[in-house]
């Protein structure tokens, strides 16, 4: 198959192509899915208020 | 070689990295922003950084070079670093890890591990195994380069040692993660445009996919007369199963790396600087494309440049590629580009490696001086100061010891090159088995204890360093400990396990110790495991 030999290797071939394009459909599936919440906005804004205030007491 | 078209070409690459960094530094105002690339990275530039930190010049050059002696069957590797590396990696770690870092503002990896199960020695032990274990790899990454640049130009080693440390570590001191991504991402589209175009240039060359495949499989009784001994059955299909080829291609080989990129600090830290999993959906797709162009092509031009050199090369026509590279593997590819590839190519091909090798070594000065900065002075030791000075430091100190090993290691083993392979092994093999267990632990387990992270830690760092240093003759034979201790190169000389990688038996150890101990000692409290799941136990998106 493919010029190559066994099963093995071309079973290798077939699975990296494979899986590539498992990658490549999970992508674009979930493209939009999962952006940030409200709730991690405010999260994000506390750390960086914390860091900054740890940083002026230094 | 075209010596002013080279240097227009590399001069054109390093004003485009300078810009980059500026542009990073610029825009970096506090720890967050130097540490986590301000939590903010798109999703082209994670993807794009992440491949090319994985990808070194050890992949292209060691691994390519490994193809062409055992063939195709590396291909499991693509797949599983395809499917393990990055499948799994963003779906089913990077996610959560993205999550919890942000539960609990963690800024590195042994800090993640550190807070998770709240124990700075913790932090401490993770910060001090990568920044001991961590200046191998970065020294043989930065060989690697080195050797390239130097063999290209004409040049001395330690000449174009020293000037590719100075260039990397104005860029990832100046600009932070940040820098550190931003270049990434661009030498990480050099690598896949480069790559790509080595691909198409071979198929054309050897007439075409199916024929090429058919004359390398043509050339079995070749393969079968040198190393058929050892279990090689040819180009295209895997060694006899238990032979030790079959233990070197699949424990070493595809296992190692397959399994140990799931561990490795550098590219986990990663999943912490984007702003959501969005970012990380739309980087499967990117970084799965990648890293099937960049390691596959390696492993697919390794093994068929053996057709080339042995039936198309005048130079080399009737022997195989490691005979035409003189029994140097690490040369193999850099002689096929050489021989096989046009004169612009080979300009484009050294900017190619040069990204590899800048890309990887700038994310590992990044995790060492993290490491050093961060997780051992201002956590494990509760030393206070400010936190970028501190990790500038640091990172300036994991660049000095990876210097100075890169400059000493080819003095003490014989050709250099070898060691480049063999370290980048051993370093993924210790991370898979020390943190491997106890970082699924602590995103998927909330009940795991601190006691279960200990005992996952101090179990696949023992059981890695005995095999290295006693079992595994690769590594213990040049290090000498086993011989000087006990008169024999390895405990279990002619015996098969001495061809057995360290991962195959550290990481299932640390498995069992972190299963035994994990419901031992003091939980941690409720309200603790509360705030890590937060988002991640019911977290249905």
């Amino acid at each position: 198959m493919l010029g190559l030999e066994g099963i093995a290797v071309p079973l290798g071939m077939i699975l990296t192509v494979l899986s590539t394009l498992l990658c490549i459909i999970y992508g674009i599936k979930n493209w939009n899915k999962g952006y940030i919440t409200e709730e991690e906005i405010a999260q994000e804004r506390e750390w960086l208020q914390e860091n900054n205030k740890v940083k002026e007491n230094l | 070689m075209s010596m002013p078209l080279l240097t227009t070409v590399v001069l054109v690459y390093l004003f485009i990295v300078g810009f980059l960094t500026i542009k990073a530094y610029r825009s970096t105002n506090n720890a967050a922003d130097y540490m986590l690339a301000g939590r903010e990275i798109h999703p082209f530039v994670m993807a794009m950084s992440y491949g090319a930190t994985f990808i070194s010049t050890s992949a292209i050059i060691g691994f390519g070079g490994a193809a062409a002696v055992f063939g195709m069957s590396l291909l499991w590797l693509t797949f599983l670093t395809i499917f393990v590396g990055i499948f799994i990696a963003f779906v089913f770690f990077g996610r959560r890890t993205r999550i919890m870092g942000l539960n609990i503002n963690a800024h590195t990896f042994p800090e993640f591990l550190g807070i998770r199960f709240n124990s700075r020695g913790i932090q401490g032990l993770t910060g001090g195994l990568i920044f001991l274990a961590m200046p191998l790899y970065a020294s043989v990454v930065l060989m690697g380069g080195a050797k390239f640049v130097a063999q290209i130009l004409s040049t001395d080693y330690n000449a174009a040692l020293f000037f590719l440390t100075i260039i990397i570590a104005i860029y990832v001191i100046m600009g932070g993660l940040k820098g550190v991504m931003y270049t990434d991402a661009f030498q990480g589209s050099i690598m896949f445009c480069g790559m790509l175009a080595l691909l198409c240039i071979t198929y054309y060359k050897l007439g075409g996919v199916i024929e090429a495949h058919e004359q390398l499989t043509s050339m079995k009784d070749i393969a079968i007369a040198i190393f058929g001994a050892k279990g090689h059955t040819g180009w295209t299909s895997f060694p006899t199963l238990g032979s030790p080829y079959w233990l070197v291609v699949v424990t070493t080989i595809i296992l190692g790396v397959g399994i140990g990129v799931l561990a490795q600090p550098q590219l986990i830290v990663r999943f912490m600087t984007v702003k959501s999993n969005r970012e990380l959906n739309r980087a499967v797709l990117i970084g799965g494309v990648f890293i099937m162009v960049a390691v596959g092509v390696a492993f697919v031009i390794g093994a068929l440049s053996n057709v080339f050199f042995y039936y198309h090369d005048p130079a080399t026509t009737g022997k195989i590629a490691l005979l035409a590279a003189d029994k140097n593997v690490a040369q193999i590819i850099p002689l096929y580009i050489s021989h096989a590839m046009p004169q612009w190519f080979t300009a484009i091909f050294m900017v190619t490696l040069l990204s590899a090798a800048m890309s990887t070594l700038s994310s590992q000065f990044h995790a060492m001086g993290t490491s050093l900065g961060r997780d051992i002075y201002e956590k494990a030791l509760g030393l206070s100061g400010n936190s970028v000075l501190i990790t500038k430091i640091g990172i300036l100190f994991a660049i000095l010891i990876s210097y100075f090993l890169a400059w000493g290691l080819p003095a003490f083993f014989e050709g250099g090159t070898a060691i480049i392979a063999r370290g980048t092994a051993i370093f993924f093999g210790i991370c898979a088995a020390a943190f491997l267990p106890m970082y699924f632990g602590a995103i998927y387990i909330p009940r795991m204890s601190k006691a279960g992270a200990y005992a996952s830690f101090i179990t696949g760092t023992l059981v890695s360093v005995f095999w290295i240093f006693f079992i595994h003759e690769k590594e213990a034979k040049p290090l000498m400990l086993c011989k000087t201790l006990f008169g024999v190169d390895s405990l279990a000389s002619g015996t098969l396990w001495t061809l057995v990688d360290p991962l195959v038996i550290a990481l299932p150890a640390s498995i069992i110790a972190t299963l035994i101990f994990s419901r031992m000692g003091s939980k941690l409290p409720q309200a603790h495991i509360k705030a890590c799941f937060h988002n991640i136990l019911y977290f249905k998106k």
